[in-house]
């Protein structure tokens, strides 16, 4: 029973990791980013590419794949969302572009590959990650094992977490954002500059997609379309958890994932599945603000 | 109105040109040149795998080419993409078979992409060569199978490992559609004939990558050997979670049909290390031949890293096994191609493959692997000859009493 607790613990841990950078983007400004998963998968690339052209280990590969994403994510705010605030379907269509494009371009290595230079990693192969000893040896005590890189993601998740709550209630930058979610309009008449709050809030979200996509790589298969899949059970989780709610986002990444785990070793993966959306709908008709939610005005 | 009309008017044309076209192309054709159509996925999920077999495809005909054709015609191939889509398959096989009139059509790689393009190719009465292991269960006068069939992955593979390696207790795990369903089957039979028993069979969404609760299931089953069906992106997170949750591959090996050079690559040969796979072609067999065509395939695809593999092999033998055929044959309509084509062999890198003259599958040497630290395998086991192929394994068909023949489906037997 414990080791299928603990499955479960893992399981929310990886919807946590993906689930907290939209989550922010959502609540503070507004916007369905559907490009969220394709910001993992860059982020799961820059890994591959940093393993093998600069040697670089996983735990390195963290703060570059935030860089590379907190980049890219500022690209996107500019070129792209920026004009789109307030129109919410619209931001989810030209998102969903954005991540087409992202991932056709890793597809066609940058387009690199009309010059016929090609670069090792990239590009529509399969692609692993080398996991660091320290991670990969399975410990056993007693009976009962533990996953060193299973354990890794629940404490890098909840770090994450940790360094977010911080950074929304104990700094001015969160003050602000927070006031942005409120009101908008009477945050900037308080002379908040509500582009540059809502720009950097975006990067940083795009910048946890890639921290989420280091840790994805470490198990999963690296490849252009791994990314389309993980969209949708962030959102679910958004959307149980409650729009805007860190708190909530936590439980809700901690219930679903638990859920999917028992009902996993109980039937199979297809039927736990199945299950996980059943509780998402029975959530929302009992719930439509979600679990947790803050009084918006 | 006027609108229509001119619709009309343009259909006429096309009708008129086409019938001309029709009339003059045989003579045309035989001259100079013969169009193939080569039908892979270039784009989505499968391309991976399905770029390998086009390229594959294209060095045979271009090294046919070279040599001067086959019966002073230069083979033309007419490239066209599958989009890893069934949908897309049965269009463009459409758009190969109705408006270009190709000879042949080179192509497919997932079962759902063989079953689109099935009945458009038996209607029209054309002629496809199918390089992929499959599952079975076909027996079409218009496909030529060039890969595995289940019996010749299975019928050894599964003895094998019952009596070399002592295992008794086998999980069954797949990806959820029809080749893993089908294999399973044909699996289970065996295991039973040779006195083991299967303790569990599940499957997993097609791309799933998350293993955590499955191989938990693996270890609490009392299995003490996995065989694997699953395929795709899903094979290298499963090999390694594996790995993870302390499973040693000298315990419970993974037994894998699907597994090949290109996956092994992928995951890091630390993770494979001590699995098996079952194959007619690995790129461990040690043939001049061999070496020669791996080295051949790494100068085309101007990769030095570049791996073969099985289904790669199978296609890019497919178009030397049609040469052969066509040079024979009495024209270059599909049946009389495919008339042709029965009793046809070709010594390819995997040994002799010939064409069987009753159900259009190809006979050839099965063979299993176990993988290495450096992800190379290491043959183990192989036929001392080619094992005629299959495709009704399953539902009791053997070499004395065929199911397939010449004469069609018998399907009383059934």
């Amino acid at each position: 029973m414990l080791d299928t607790i603990l499955i479960g613990l893992s399981l929310g841990s990886i919807l946590l990791l993906v689930a907290l950078g939209l989550s922010i983007i959502y609540g503070s400004m507004g916007v369905i980013n559907m490009a969220h998963g394709e910001l993992v998968m860059i982020g799961a690339y820059s890994t591959v590419l940093a393993q093998i052209h600069m040697g670089l280990s996983l735990f390195a590969a963290i703060p570059l794949a935030f860089v590379v994403c907190f980049a890219l994510g500022l690209l996107i705010e500019k070129f792209v969302v920026r004009r789109l605030y307030g129109r919410l379907f619209d931001t989810l269509l030209a998102t969903w572009g954005v991540a087409i494009l992202l991932q056709q371009a890793i597809r066609l290595e940058f387009g690199l590959s009309f010059f016929g230079i090609h670069i090792a990693g990239l590009g529509p192969g399969l692609q692993s990650v080398k996991v660091p000893d320290l991670l990969s040896e399975p410990i056993f005590i007693g009976e009962f094992l533990i996953q060193p890189y299973r354990a890794f993601i629940i404490i890098i998740s909840i770090l994450l977490a940790v360094i977010t709550w911080l950074l929304m209630y104990k700094t001015r930058m969160g003050q602000q954002i927070r006031a942005i979610m409120r009101n908008k309009d009477m945050a900037a008449a308080c002379g908040i500059n509500v582009r540059k709050v809502n720009a950097l809030t975006f990067a940083y979200g795009a910048g946890l997609a890639g921290v989420a996509g280091v840790m994805m790589s470490g198990f999963k298969t690296v490849m252009p379309d791994m990314g389309s899949s993980l969209v949708v059970d962030g959102f679910l989780v958004v959307v149980v958890g409650g729009v805007g709610s860190l708190v909530g986002t936590i439980v809700a990444s901690g219930l679903l994932g638990q859920v999917n785990g028992i009902f996993a070793a109980l039937s199979n993966d297809i039927i736990a599945r199945a299950i996980v959306f059943g509780v998402v709908i029975a959530i929302i008709i009992w719930r439509p603000q979600g679990l947790l939610n803050y009084k918006g005005r | 109105m006027k609108f229509t009309n001119r619709i009309s008017c343009k259909l006429k044309l096309g009708a008129f040109l086409g019938a001309v076209s029709l009339l003059t192309s045989g003579l045309t054709h035989a001259a100079k040149e013969i169009e193939v159509g080569v039908l892979f996925s270039q784009t989505g999920g499968l391309s991976i795998v399905e770029k390998s077999l086009a390229s594959a495809t294209l060095m045979a005909i271009e090294e046919i080419n070279a040599k001067g054709g086959v019966n002073g015609m230069v083979i033309k191939p007419l490239v066209e993409d599958g989009a890893s889509d069934p949908k897309t398959f049965n269009e463009k096989v459409s758009k190969l078979v109705i408006r270009d009139k190709v000879a042949t059509i080179f192509g497919g790689y997932t079962s759902a992409s063989r079953k689109a393009m099935l009945p458009v190719v038996e209607k029209r009465n054309s002629l496809l060569f199918y390089p992929t292991f499959y599952e079975g269960f076909e027996c079409s006068k218009n496909v030529v199978y060039t890969g595995a069939a289940p019996n010749q992955q299975l019928n050894n593979y599964i003895p094998w490992l019952v009596k070399n390696l002592g295992k008794k207790k086998f999980f069954i795990v797949g990806s959820n559609y029809l080749y893993p369903k089908e294999m399973a089957k044909v699996a289970k039979t065996l295991i039973e004939e040779n006195g083991a028993e299967w303790v569990g069979d599940e499957y997993l969404a097609l791309g799933h990558s998350e293993w955590s609760s499955m191989v938990k299931k693996i270890k609490d089953s009392g299995a003490d050997i996995v065989l694997s069906n699953v395929v795709g992106g899903s094979i290298i997170s499963f090999y390694r979670e594996y790995a993870n949750q302390g499973i040693s591959q000298k315990d419970i090996p993974i037994a894998s049909t699907v597994t090949s050079e290109i996956e092994v690559a992928a995951m890091g040969g630390k993770f494979a290390a001590g699995s098996y796979t079952s194959f007619p072609y690995f790129q461990a067999v040690d043939t001049e031949a061999n070496k020669a065509f791996i080295e051949r395939y790494r100068a085309y695809t101007k990769d030095e890293t570049a791996v073969t593999h099985h289904a790669m092999e199978s296609a890019y033998s497919g178009v030397y096994l049609w040469a052969k055929a066509v040079s024979k044959a009495d024209g270059i309509k599909p049946n009389e191609i495919m008339e042709a084509t029965k009793g046809v062999s070709f010594d390819a890198a995997s040994g002799t493959m010939t064409v069987s003259a009753d159900n259009l599958h190809t006979s050839m040497t099965p063979r299993i692997v176990q993988w290495n630290e450096d992800a190379r395998g290491t043959i183990v086991d192989e036929f001392s000859a080619p094992v005629i192929p299959l495709p009704y394994a399953a539902y009791g068909e053997t070499a004395g009493n065929l199911f397939c023949s010449e004469s069609g489906l018998d399907s009383s037997k059934l």
